[in-house]
């Protein structure tokens, strides 16, 4: 195989040497940009939680996987990606036991129990923030101001009482601040910057497909445009477009979350799809509940229970492919 | 295989081989909706056997009266009654748990367990086996209903029976009192339940085994 031309009919499939490992590796490598920016932001507390959500991941898979005599397929790395975004959704107050539950819940209880890796039917990490968030409420919606470079002094972080800058009017952060990530937040949705170098990154690898973040954020661009009517103003507060898109964790979502191989649709058309359904999710639920002021996780997982329905109605037409003739009829 | 075994065995069938909640999965609604205090699941296990005591035994009565194509209607009519008259004793003697069980009290009518033991057994079976069938199935449920809320209590409010059992420093997980929650749990606890079974089944045969070699 020396030529670096293949002439072969469609479909052209490009999976030489393509594994889960080698893909987790890249998700891997997208992510950590984003947890240096965390721990800097937030100092120690970030890469404790980081730490500890990785290694109860990685073992609760290990030994999930050993009692039930199946085989151990922890260095796939997957648990690693699922430890590493539940950490991402954690704030930098929250106690070590809360990574550590919630990686259990969401390796063993969101997916092993569903039949590992490529039969859960949501996204691990989320599910598992989400049941947290419904659980410690308070100790998970605590926000923590960051201290972008202290970051040996964990214990003098001053939590803030809403849950993102999104609960606050008027707004007090900078579009820069929003972008570079100094605004408090959950570990890994803050900075913005390397969110986006690593999705580019991972869209580049073809590792994820650009039509979800990218149908995704327009929906939520043109959405937001209509209901505040401007693109950016300062004087607005958290009313314009460029606010909304930049807080909460709706960049995180797009490229790392809404992503998910395993819960997202398969069909390009489906792919479109369900980025479209995130964003309209997160607009109603941004818009019109009070009660939640970020709705990305929620958005995201409603649109995962609906992947199995979005991937049977997309099914591609086959080449040639001419209907029945009874079916007509039929319809 | 109802017709040989004795009282006893009746009576047993109910609470472990078919526990209503463990091993049929019937009377998920109650189940699952009431199952967040150990005070209220105790209430609900208690009303749902006295209702299912009472109406195995009157249609056991009646099952050589009641035609065999207004039979179901028959059945509504009776539970209705002993629903009826929980709901009222309830009400007048203790008020503050029938408040907090509210709907579900009148909804014991539809509860499949009852409907269920009516239909397969107290209509095909004497009274005395149908009143212990009646006990058997309502301890099951009320066993089972019990320790769902207890280990949902324990969980989801750090309390037992309202007294506060968790050190002060434990952080009630507070979606395991949700309806969420509650499938999550009700499954975890099937898990162990029946494990639980399948070691002591494993057990009794390999004794059996050994006792013929």
């Amino acid at each position: 195989m020396q030529r670096k031309l293949i002439v072969a009919s469609s479909p052209h499939l490009r999976n030489e040497g393509v594994s889960t490992r080698r893909l987790m590796l890249d998700v891997v490598l997208a992510m950590l940009p984003t947890a240096v920016a965390s721990v800097w932001f937030f100092g120690g507390s970030a890469l404790m939680l980081l730490v500890v959500a990785i290694l109860s991941a990685v073992a609760g898979e290990f030994f999930y996987q050993k009692h039930t005599h199946q085989k151990v397929t922890v260095s796939d790395g997957s648990a690693i990606v699922t430890g590493m975004l539940l950490a991402f959704n954690l704030p930098a107050s929250a106690p070590w036991w809360i990574a550590m539950i919630g990686s259990l819940i969401a390796i063993i209880l969101v997916k092993q129990m569903f039949g590992g890796l490529g039969n859960n039917f949501m996204n691990p990490a989320l599910a598992a923030r989400t049941i947290m968030m419904l659980s410690w409420t308070s100790l998970m919606a605590a926000n923590v101001l960051p201290h972008a470079g202290q970051w040996l002094a964990p214990q003098t972080v001053d939590a803030v009482a809403s849950a993102t800058p999104l609960g606050e009017s008027p707004a007090s952060y900078t579009l820069w601040q929003l972008f570079s990530g100094d605004i408090p937040g959950m570990l890994g949705e803050t900075c913005k910057l390397t969110l986006l170098a690593g999705g580019l990154y991972l869209i580049i690898r073809r590792v994820i497909d650009w039509r979800i973040p990218v149908s995704f954020l327009v929906t939520a661009f043109v959405l937001f445009w209509i209901k505040t009517g401007t693109i950016y103003s300062a004087e607005s507060g958290s009313e314009n477009v460029l606010y909304q898109l930049l807080s909460g964790g709706l960049i995180l979502g797009a490229f790392f979350m809404a992503t998910d191989y395993v819960t997202s649709p398969v069909s390009p058309l489906g792919r479109i799809i369900m980025g479209v359904g995130c964003a309209g999710m997160l607009f109603v639920i941004r818009a019109f509940n009070p009660s939640y002021p970020e709705g990305c996780s929620f958005a995201i997982l409603f649109m995962n229970v609906l992947t199995p329905l979005i991937d049977k109605l997309t099914v591609p037409k086959p080449f040639g492919y001419v209907k029945p003739a009874g079916s007509a009829k039929e319809a | 295989m109802s017709g040989k075994k004795g009282i006893t065995a009746v009576f047993m069938n109910g609470i472990i081989n078919e526990n209503p909640t463990f091993r049929l999965l019937l009377g998920m609604c109650p189940t699952l909706a009431i199952s967040t205090a150990v005070t209220q699941g105790v209430g609900m296990g208690l009303a749902t056997t006295f209702v299912l005591v009472f109406s195995n035994l009157v249609i056991s009565l009646l099952r050589n009266v009641i035609p065999e194509k207004v039979r179901i209607p028959s059945f509504v009519v009776v539970i209705a009654t002993f629903v009826t008259i929980v709901d009222l004793l309830l009400k007048a003697f203790i008020p503050s748990l029938s408040q907090s069980l509210g709907l579900y009290i009148p909804l014991i009518v539809v509860n499949c367990i009852i409907f269920a033991r009516a239909e397969s057994y107290a209509f095909k079976n004497p009274p005395l086996r149908a009143l212990a069938d009646g006990f058997g199935m309502g301890f099951g449920f009320t066993l089972a209903i019990t320790l769902l809320s207890a280990v949902r209590e324990v969980i989801g409010s750090g309390t037992f029976l309202g007294i506060q059992v968790m050190p002060a420093a434990y952080h009630p997980m507070a979606i395991v009192i949700r309806p969420p929650g509650g499938f999550v749990m009700l499954g975890l606890l099937l898990l162990v339940v029946n494990a639980v079974i399948k070691a002591v089944d494993k057990r009794k045969l390999a004794k059996a085994k050994e006792e013929i070699a």
